[in-house]
């Protein structure tokens, strides 16, 4: 083995994303011993359907919000309203659909400036007010539950527009639309952060807030800038989610998904202390959460246990990350090896 | 006393204590005049407060309006509260109307614990409390008068019926349950396995929570129709919501919802009568939220001294396609 490819290997095993991948390899190699149908794809009308095309279908949603959670976490933030922003904008644009017939162009207007609107309300409170992120997002979170539930009075609505049915139900080259949007937004987000100096200054801002400022960073703007990014986020993740179930229901639209978009940061690598992230690990993290859903419910687990093997992978692969515990690890067994040798 | 007291407890029994003396002195010529007194006619005017959890929701809305309309139309002066979703809130307001001296209570509890001081309160003050919609635990059932409610196990039952009629009692049932816990959740699963055990050719293939939410409806059975394919006959959900996630599912699998696969739910709100207009949902057992008059009614008794069981359940009706369209422009919430 030559030099380069071995020091290849050897960066890839110390990277952040090496941990969830080997999770999800593990869930993939249950699947392939018990369940093989897991793995079956089938064409019908040139599209390709099948367990795994749904569960990448699934997780776009959670990867959405995950990559705008996993910028909020970088900057040492956390984001709790995304669940109730997601309500909002999806009971508001059905709503404007169904009563006022709105296009898909004006309703992709009013998705993007509501919730940009809130994303800006959430970092000005955090950035220029100095109230604590858990804070002003968990009000966000309360706040917002509540409007969506009084756009409607809480009865579901039935999705009418064409272009939100696009994005949740229809294929492109007969793979679904909404993984080339995750993907497409995945890229942007990659280029913004890695090609500009956006993604440092995140870094910089979660490492040490003081230290960025003082050093030329504009803090202030930046954070103002990713609690609108992760707002934005969850409304592309709620056209994503209501035209896929094809009807909203303002009390469960993105009900603890804000949970799920922070265990698919955290499982992904990213620390939740601010700092170092990465969005691909993010992505991994949010195929991981739906391939263990997905496996549990066909695997006709109770659903009422099911929340118990869901905790247990978290922690594996949460543990599996702390470099402390892995070296504990390593030294149990060295010291197994040890009197045998 | 069996518990030891908190400060809490103490605090709600000093002051059931006091207010049932305050009302000892000052109610009891009042209470003589409507015991003997004819609700219905003349006489004066019967005073009832009524507490409500909240008004988030259509549903709750339409209770609420129940309840009003059937007050007025009987000459009862209401008292209304609206608690916000808020436990203490109720709290206070039932005192509230303890101190007012009103005739009786309805209560539509926000949760099962945590009521009897307050219930005791009342009790001592001589006013009966009805409650609707969702029943309470507490150690001496007398602090209550009667529950007024559907019957969640009824409901499952008459889904189970409606489905055996039309399958022949022939099917593979994927059942979508609520939130695991949940009270309707529990008893409509009973309800429905009750209703199918005298059919041996019903049988539920698979049963996974979908959380009472659409999408998370569309999941599971997306799922489970790619693990159990053609076998699958027909959806039994426990609410409209998850039903609609389901239709969803089903025509996403190239397949004809509530005709290749039977859809049935609980809940009937407006959203499902117009999926059964549609032609895809195909059954919805009706839980309804119209519970002002088997509320007065029960007063009537409590006035009358007759005897009241412990729960009246309000009759839910089933709907389907056939009977969907005619009901839908009276569908509210």
């Amino acid at each position: 083995m030559n030099s380069a490819s071995s020091t290849f290997i050897s960066r890839f095993l110390q990277s952040r994303i090496v941990w969830p991948l080997a999770g999800l390899a593990l869930l993939l190699l249950f699947n392939l011993i018990f369940d093989r149908a897991f793995f079956e794809v089938t064409t019908r009308d040139g599209n390709f359907y099948g367990p795994m095309l749904t569960v990448m279908r699934l997780s776009v949603v959670v990867m959405l919000l995950a990559m705008g959670m996993t910028l909020v976490i970088a900057t040492g933030g956390v984001d709790l309203s995304v669940g109730s922003v997601m309500a909002i904008v999806g009971t508001l644009v059905a709503f404007l659909a169904v009563k006022h017939h709105l296009g898909f162009p004006s309703l992709l207007g009013v998705a993007i400036s509501v919730s940009l609107s809130i994303g800006a309300f959430n970092g000005v409170l955090i950035s220029c007010v100095g109230i604590q992120p858990i804070v002003v997002t968990l009000i966000m979170m309360v706040l917002g539950r509540g409007v969506a539930l009084n756009i409607t009075g809480g009865s579901p609505l039935q999705v009418m527009d064409s272009g939100v049915l696009f994005l949740g139900k229809s294929f492109i080259m007969g793979v679904p639309v909404q993984i080339f949007l995750v993907l497409f937004v995945f890229a942007i987000t990659v280029m913004l952060c890695r090609k500009t100096a956006i993604g440092l200054f995140v870094e910089a801002v979660g490492d040490n807030e003081t230290a960025s400022r003082l050093s030329g960073v504009n803090a202030r703007g930046i954070k103002v800038l990713v609690y609108i990014f992760s707002a934005v986020c969850a409304a592309l993740a709620a056209l994503v989610s209501i035209g896929d179930a094809g009807s909203v229901d303002p009390d469960g639209l993105g009900q603890m998904l804000e949970l799920d978009a922070i265990t698919a940061v955290v499982v992904g690598g990213t620390v939740l202390t601010g700092g170092r992230f990465t969005l691909l690990g993010s992505l991994i993290g949010a195929l991981l959460i739906q391939t263990l859903a997905t496996t549990l419910i066909r695997q006709g687990m109770d659903s009422a246990y099911a929340p118990v093997p869901k905790a247990l992978v978290i922690l594996v692969v949460c543990l599996l990350q702390s470099q402390k515990f892995r070296a504990q690890i390593a030294s149990l067994i060295g010291n197994f090896r040890k009197p045998t040798s | 006393m069996k518990h030891t007291l908190t400060t809490s407890s103490l605090r709600w029994t000093t002051f059931a204590l006091l207010t049932a003396a305050v009302t000892t002195f000052t109610g009891c010529d009042k209470k003589a005049d409507t015991q003997s007194a004819n609700p219905q006619g003349g006489g004066k005017k019967l005073v009832v407060g009524f507490s409500q959890v909240g008004a988030d929701n259509d549903w709750r809305v339409a209770e609420t309006k129940s309840i009003r309309d059937e007050a007025a139309k009987r000459g009862i002066e209401l008292k209304y509260d609206d608690a916000k979703d808020d436990m203490s809130k109720q709290l206070a307001a039932i005192s509230s109307f303890i101190a007012q001296g009103v005739d009786a209570i309805i209560l539509a509890p926000k949760v099962e614990t945590g009521w009897e001081p307050v219930l005791k309160e009342a009790k001592a003050a001589k006013i009966p409390v009805i409650l609707v919609d969702r029943g309470i635990k507490v150690s001496d059932e007398s602090l209550y008068a009667t529950l007024i409610a559907s019957d969640f196990v009824a409901e499952g039952k008459m889904a189970a019926d409606w489905l055996a009629k039309k399958t022949g009692g022939k099917a593979n049932i994927i059942e979508l349950e609520g939130t695991p816990g949940a009270a309707p959740a529990i008893d409509r699963k009973k309800g429905f396995a009750d209703g199918i055990a005298a059919f041996p050719e019903m049988k539920i293939i698979a049963a996974q929570s979908g959380d009472f939410k659409t999408a998370k409806g569309k999941e599971v059975t997306e799922t489970l129709l790619q693990k159990h394919g053609k076998d699958v006959t027909a959806i039994y959900a426990h609410n409209d919501n998850m039903a609609l996630g389901a239709i969803e599912a089903i025509k996403a699998a190239g397949k004809k919802p509530g005709q290749e696969i039977i859809i049935v739910s609980v809940d009937a709100v407006k959203a499902g009568f117009e999926s059964m207009v549609k032609g895809e949902l195909n059954c919805a057992v009706e839980c309804t939220p119209l519970l002002g008059p088997a509320a007065f009614d029960a007063l009537d008794k409590i006035l009358k001294n007759e005897k009241l069981d412990k729960k009246t359940v309000v009759a839910d009706r089933v709907f389907d396609q056939s009977s969907a369209a005619a009901e839908l422009p009276n569908r509210k919430y």
